[in-house]
């Protein structure tokens, strides 16, 4: 069962107090848009084998939502951070890169 | 190839059973091939098999980084089904369906494909609504089902508690030439006239990368060295996304894992198959005795073939309410499959941005019913550039927004 501690609240939540939100940092594009950013936008996600950026929302606790780095093949978490963010901490960062040399998600590495 | 047949069984119990040859001849990479098909499981196999059947198409390998059979499709519930509600669907699925029927003589190789009928029960009267619809559509289609009251569900399967209180059954919506069929023999026979028209099935080779020139493919990268090809079939499932990255395109696919679990086996309890969409579960009893279950994907993307206990917990805990008598029942074994999930929950079978590469993905939870017909649609697109069947399930339907939304077809929490 996964374990993440919630950033708002400090609890070490389990997975079923936990509702998945999907990729994290997604960036939106709506009205305006191109086709091809609009298609990107709404279907197209990383689905990495390996380090993932997630959103999560502490369904049964704070609810409140928050992201995750944790990877989607060996299910380890590498430590959570608050919504309000557009880019992963750099500590997080940091510890994917001491443990996953040559990490690459998106345009962070 | 020696013939399967009551005289081969026959001959063979009298020297010992020792005049069997191998199902598919043990393969080197040669160094190029028309056709490559990347996954060894029933969707590339079939693949593979209608490619030589219905276009002479034989210089093919199939290379697999596992061994065959040994994904989804060793991993399902062997559920065979073509109750869609949408027309593309329900054309693929019924075509896959259809194809079930003869499969064992077409292979010559028993794959106990069992009609026993599947129902999935009704047990909100948002179902009852939408089922009947589906019924509707059905007729329309040349799908063969009905809608049937709780006392026919009850006939046709005594064991169920059809009064609730939380989940009474409603009614529920029967697929008489549905069922299942053995799922390891559906590939082991594809296999073994793979091989029959001489087809390479090479085993532990995995495709590193993706060679292209010019936006066409080349040939792959594998464990076993370089291979080069005209046409690259990608049929992984789970993996999609991972080789479609390697080739330089990108899917709108995630991984998710499901899980399934088996009782210990007892009497014959059992003879249709039920999915009860509202608890989250579906069951049928196997040959051997068990029960199997089939229960709900994690919320979250996940490559680990394996399933979590509180998904047993709820699903165990949901459909012993509608099957009181599985509560005194030991659970055998438990796992799970990387089940690639699309927008609509309906499959991809389409040609990419890559000439020379198509794409057969996508099947989500509900694969293994549509291998024959899901193969038969790929052979066609690789072997033609266009297949009647295949033409709605396309990448560009994400483009232009012509889903088939399927998203509450399988039953199951996705």
């Amino acid at each position: 069962m996964l374990i993440f501690e919630c950033p708002y609240c400090g609890v070490m939540a389990e997975e079923t107090e936990l509702t998945a939100g999907g990729e994290a940092h997604v960036k939106r594009f709506g009205p305006g848009s191109s086709d091809e950013d609009f298609e990107t936008y709404l279907f197209h996600r990383e689905n990495p084998k390996g380090v993932h950026f997630e959103r999560w929302r502490h369904a049964n606790g704070c609810g409140k939502w928050f992201l995750a780095a944790r990877c989607t093949n060996t299910l380890e978490v590498f430590g959570t951070y608050p919504a309000q963010t557009t880019r992963p901490p750099e500590p997080i960062l940091e510890a994917i890169r001491a443990k996953r040399p040559g990490f690459q998600w998106r345009d962070l590495a | 190839m020696k013939r399967y047949s009551a005289f081969a069984v026959a001959r063979e119990a009298l020297r010992d059973h020792t005049g069997w040859g191998r199902a598919w001849h043990k393969a080197q990479p040669k160094k190029r091939y028309d056709v490559i098909i990347v996954g060894a499981g029933g969707h590339g196999l079939a693949t593979a098999y209608y490619l030589g059947k219905n276009f002479g198409i034989t210089n093919v390998a199939i290379l697999e980084k596992g061994w065959l059979g040994g994904g989804n499709t060793g991993r399902n519930t062997t559920i065979i089904r073509s109750n869609y509600l949408q027309d593309p669907s329900a054309a693929i699925y019924e075509k896959a369906r259809g194809l079930y029927e003869t499969l064992s003589q077409d292979l010559n190789y028993n794959v106990m494909f069992s009609p026993r009928g599947v129902m999935m029960l009704a047990q909100t009267e948002h179902e009852v609504r939408g089922y009947q619809r589906t019924a509707h559509a059905n007729s329309l289609q040349g799908v063969e089902t009905e809608f049937i009251s709780p006392k026919q569900v009850k006939e046709l399967c005594p064991i169920m508690n059809i009064d609730g209180p939380r989940y009474p059954v409603l009614g529920a919506l029967w697929q008489p030439r549905g069922g299942t069929a053995r799922h390891d023999a559906v590939a082991w026979g594809y296999a073994r006239k793979c091989s029959e028209m001489g087809m390479d099935i090479l085993q532990k080779c995995e495709v590193t990368g993706v060679r292209t020139e010019g936006g066409k493919v080349q040939g792959v990268e594998t464990t076993l060295g370089p291979i080069d090809c005209d046409k690259l079939g990608l049929v992984v499932a789970g993996h999609s996304s991972v080789l479609a990255e390697q080739a330089g395109f990108r899917l709108p696919i995630e991984s998710l894992a499901l899980q399934a679990l088996v009782s210990e086996p007892i009497k014959p309890c059992m003879d249709v198959v039920v999915m009860a969409n509202t608890v989250h579960g579906y069951m049928s009893q196997s040959d051997k005795g068990e029960m199997v279950i089939g229960g709900g994907t994690d919320g979250f993307n996940n490559y680990t073939q394996r399933g979590s206990f509180h998904h047993i917990e709820e699903t165990v805990r949901a459909l012993i309410e509608t099957f009181p008598m599985l509560s005194r029942l030991k659970m055998l074994r438990q796992w799970g499959g990387i089940v690639d999930m699309t927008g609509d929950r309906s499959p991809i079978i389409s040609s990419t941005p890559v000439g020379g590469i198509f794409i057969n993905c996508g099947w989500g939870t509900g694969g293994f019913k549509a291998i024959p017909g899901s193969g038969w649609a790929m052979a066609e697109l690789m072997a033609k550039g266009h297949s009647p069947l295949a033409e709605d399930f396309g990448l560009n339907r994400f483009v232009e927004g012509r889903f088939i939304d399927e998203s509450v077809a399988a039953g199951v929490a996705h």
